[in-house]
């Protein structure tokens, strides 16, 4: 039975994916019998180059995506580079998982409270330091150049790649290689940049692509930030969607399918920007050149990421005064008038969001959990790793949910699923797996085989031994696991908007919805709930073996 | 298609005959009964959901009815659900039940017949909406509803300054051109895919417009580029006045007003007479906001909700809608503290049980007088809309 785990995980996992790019993709070549569609042929993609604005939003998605990328991978490396080993480094771990589990809507919200014309930032500088007695007809948000959607995107990005190159760290035995180069005198950043990240970058590699095609096509966090005239392609994609004449439906699902080309050519194009650096950087590396210290450097970088910490901490606060705010004008610095009606007039309103966000979680998470312990525990008994086979898991990361979600939501209406909390947790369970496995799989394959060996010796069935050593051995990773597991499904905005076909909504996607209209007072209130909730199950799952283990040396 | 609508009427004063009339309403509320509706209507303004929570409370209380306000980012989400269940073959049993529409949107589905109904002459109440003195509760946007959607909610144009900062407002097109030059980034509207900015360009077009008249029927390729000449021109030369120089616009009327509330812009389009005095009230604009109609009047409509062809529980979706049309609902919806906007029900001809709702609204500061507020105008044919909105898209997206 343990056998069929992996390729049944496949099979529950992918068929939709492919069922769904198959149901973008026939319509975008004009196979679409509703619609009276019934011929191949590139008429479809014609009117989708039509469109206007096209060239603009396909040209800003992919300045924003490069940009958000190769900023957030830049702060990572820069950072462990020259804060790896001093307390800074282990003061930024401690922010990582708190910063991780906080949805990317959330953080952009308040993040857009912060940074706007008349954001929290422009009001304690106003009027006495910038003049401004009405904010500045200045885009900081929504900006031209989608700059304010780059930072949006780092201010999660480069925590998850730090927290990759941490788990990266920690297996590669990096300390006493960097303790080598010191002794031989080289400068601590160039020791870091010519010892620790040529191995450590193959590890963090498929993260990294991950995150490209996140900035590429990310819709909740790009509907906040971008500029709306055009868009990022991934937002005229939605906004095509939802047009009540239909005229824009084929298009959109044209435009689906280059969207998933986009990501495809740009992983590919990184992949070469990866080649070229290290054939261009393999004299440097190699040169003997020992560097200065790079106090400067070290420092720019410690400032940098204590800065974007700062903002997303700032970001949060701010969510959380405008929920408790009853009037607040420009310029002042805080809210004249503070109250709690906000919260008690939402509170009803609060309540069936949030349950949803909170069961189709908990469901996602636990049937996640259930599939990568069965994979990982075939995996050890069997001695074969279905490594190969099980990095398809990973394929919801790489391509655009956007693409495959059209198509698989005709597919949910055909099935008679769409709108059923069967559907919804599905969806969620896509994205939800690939993180659980990725947690759970180090630890598992880590623990020591004499444990379940020497149980098994006393005479235990394997079943014993699971449930006796095994599970008690890896609570603590298990409730790590069910956290991650836990934000990321909070914090789903597209896949909750189509399979739920707003019968469910969530947090998430009450938050993005109010984000578009005017009253941040509420808006706060959603959004800091959004956020909130994560990072309660978060210090509960840490606090769980904490409490049951309190009494065991070494296992809480 | 005549005899089809005479047919209907001649059904739905049948169904009006009292006995009849209620007896069957009575089997509407006993279907009715512990069922659910998703009511799909838009999600952007903070007083309406406030008062569809008000109404979920109500509705459950009275007629043990569980409304779900299924939050829309835009009304044609809905719409395209209902033709994807259509597409699926999914006629009975969908996802919507209810749906806050008007305009383009109710004629794509009357026009698609994805409605159910006519059901509007059914509801008891109805018989005490305004339809002689306000139109538009039976004809949308020049489109004769035909019982097919219920009206609950009167809107009509007005602009909201700030008194403290702009002492006289502009109430002509030409005046509003001049005074956005004089004070450039002070003025913007929702983008044009929003229904109010759509809005925004169709009351200059009716001003602008050689010949009004036309604005009456569906524009055709032969009149519509000489219709809408004079407005383009005008808006290009407002264009480059407007908040950001024209390039980004606010995603709604709750966004734009929020501009207003910041300082941000001076003035501001809105759909509610009642928008300056219940902002004022909810601290959501300072207290010197106030609202103004134009010299030439404003285009004013009726919001309705309808019922998809293949809604699940449309018994349960026709008690809300009569209950949106009770004295109850409308009495709250028209006090300023609520939502403020005029109601669609005759007061006059409601009887005393019904009309004691309606008591002394209390005078709060933001009402438009009569005056100010100025003519009603009728809604120009929807395509006019469709096109000025696709027209508006191909000139600001580059």
């Amino acid at each position: 039975m343990l056998r069929l785990a992996p390729p049944a995980t496949l099979l529950i996992f992918l068929a939709p994916i492919v069922a769904g790019l198959l149901g973008t993709a026939l319509p975008a070549f004009g196979w679409f019998p509703a619609l009276g569609g019934h011929e191949f042929g590139f008429a479809v993609f014609a009117r989708l180059f039509a469109q206007p604005g096209l060239g603009t939003s396909v040209a800003l998605t992919l300045f924003t995506g490069f940009l958000a990328t190769a900023l957030s991978l830049t702060l990572a490396l820069a950072f462990c580079a020259a804060a790896y080993g001093t307390r800074g480094f282990a003061t930024a771990q401690r922010f990582l998982a708190p910063l991780l589990a906080t949805p990317h809507a959330a953080l952009a919200i308040g993040f857009a409270f912060l940074v706007a014309p008349s954001g929290w930032i422009a009001r304690l500088i106003s009027p006495e330091l910038s003049g401004w007695t009405r904010p500045p007809d200045i885009a900081t948000i929504q900006d031209p150049l989608g700059l304010a959607f780059v930072a949006g995107l780092m201010l999660k990005e480069t925590p998850y790649l730090l927290l990759c190159l941490v788990a990266a760290i920690g297996q590669a035995d990096l300390a006493r290689s960097l303790a080598t180069a010191r002794m031989l005198g080289y400068g601590k950043f160039t020791a870091w940049a010519k010892i620790a990240i040529p191995r450590l970058y193959p590890q963090i590699r498929l993260p990294v692509y991950a995150v490209l095609a996140f900035a590429l096509s990310n819709v909740d966090v790009a509907l906040i930030l971008v500029p709306t005239n055009p868009p990022s392609l991934s937002v005229l994609i939605v906004r095509w969607i939802s047009d009540p004449h239909l005229d824009l439906f084929l298009p959109a699902t044209a435009a689906g399918l280059l969207l998933f080309a986009l990501v495809v050519v740009s992983i590919g194009v990184w992949r070469l920007g990866e080649i070229a650096i290290a054939h261009l950087a393999r004299d440097w590396l190699t040169n003997g050149e020992r560097g200065s210290r790079g106090a400067i450097r070290n420092s720019t970088a410690r400032a940098m990421l204590a800065l974007l910490f700062g903002l997303a901490i700032a970001a949060l606060i701010a969510l959380a005064v405008w929920s408790f705010t009853l009037s607040w004008r420009f310029p002042d610095a805080l809210p004249d008038r503070w109250t709690n009606a906000n919260w008690l007039r939402e509170a009803p309103s609060l309540a069936a969001p949030a349950t949803t966000t909170l069961f189709v979680a908990l469901c996602a998470t636990a049937i996640a959990i259930l599939l990568s312990v069965l994979c990982l525990e075939n995996e050890i008994r069997t001695g074969k790793r279905a490594t190969k086979a099980l990095a398809l898991l990973y394929a919801p990361l790489l391509i655009p949910q956007v693409s495959f979600l059209i198509g698989a939501q005709t597919l949910l209406v055909r099935l008679n699923l769409d709108g059923g909390f069967v559907a919804l947790v599905w969806a969620h369970l896509l994205f939800v797996l690939p993180y659980v496995f990725l947690a759970l799989a180090d630890p598992w394959r880590a623990l020591d085989p004499r444990y379940a060996r020497i149980a098994a010796c006393l005479g235990a069935s394997p079943l014993r031994v699971f449930f006796a050593v095994k599970i008690p051995l890896l609570l603590r990773p298990l409730m790590v696991a069910a956290a991650i597991g836990f934000a990321v499904s909070a914090a789903l905005y597209l896949p909750t908007l189509f399979a739920g076909s707003g019968r469910w909504t969530s947090l998430t996607t009450e938050a993005v919805t109010l984000a578009s209209g005017g009253d941040r007072r509420v808006l706060g209130v959603y959004a800091f709930t959004q956020a909130a909730l994560p990072l309660i199950v978060y210090a509960m799952a840490l606090a769980l073996p904490a409490f049951l283990y309190r009494n065991r040396k070494g296992m809480a | 298609m005549m005899k089809r609508r005479e047919f209907m009427i001649a059904a739905g004063a049948l169904a009006a005959t009292p006995a009849f009339a209620q007896s069957s309403w009575n089997e509407t509320l006993a279907a009715a009964k512990g069922k659910q509706v998703f009511f799909n209507a838009w999600g952007g303004d903070e007083r309406t959901n406030a008062f569809i929570a008000w109404t979920a409370e109500r509705v459950r209380a009275a007629f043990d009815i569980d409304l779900r306000h299924v939050r829309l980012r835009d009304t044609a989400e809905a719409v395209q659900r209902v033709i994807a269940e259509k597409a699926a073959g999914r006629d009975s049993g969908g996802s919507v039940d209810l749906i806050w529409i008007n305009g383009p949107n109710f004629l794509a589905m009357k026009e698609q017949r994805l409605h159910y109904g006519p059901f509007a002459e059914r509801l008891p109440n109805f018989r005490y909406v305004d339809v002689t003195g306000k139109p538009s509760n039976v004809v949308d946007f020049t489109v004769p509803v035909d019982g097919y959607a219920a009206p609950w909610r009167l809107a009509q144009i007005v602009y909201v300054y700030d008194s403290a900062r702009l002492p006289k407002p502009p109430r002509s097109m030409a005046a509003m051109l001049a005074w956005a030059k004089e004070n450039p980034g002070r003025l913007t509207h929702p983008t044009a895919r929003n229904f109010l900015g759509a809005t925004f360009l169709k009351q200059a077009l009716y001003e602008l417009t050689p010949d009004r008249t036309l604005l009456a029927a569906a524009p055709t390729d032969a009149n519509y580029d000489a219709a809408v000449a004079p407005l383009w021109a005008w808006y290009d030369a407002l264009r480059p006045n407007l908040w950001r120089r024209g390039t980004q616009f606010p995603e709604s009327g709750p966004a734009q007003r929020t501009l207003l509330n910041d300082g941000e812009i001076d003035l501001m389009i809105s759909f509610n007479p009642a928008e300056a005095a219940v902002s004022i009230a909810n601290n959501l604009l300072p207290a010197t906001a106030r609202a103004t109609g134009l010299e030439g009047g404003t285009i004013a409509n009726t919001s309705f909700v309808s019922i998809p062809y293949n809604a699940a529980n449309p018994a349960a979706a026709m008690v809300v809608a009569d209950f949106l049309l009770s004295g109850e609902a409308q009495a709250r919806m028209n006090d300023p503290r609520h939502l403020g906007n005029p109601t669609v029900l005759d007061i006059d001809r409601l009887p005393p049980e019904q009309k004691k709702f309606f008591g002394e609204v209390p005078s709060i500061p933001g009402m438009p007088t009569a005056a100010e507020l100025g003519r009603a105008l009728p809604e120009p044919h929807p395509g006019w809309m469709t096109r000025l909105a696709a027209d508006w898209e191909k000139r600001v997206l580059r």
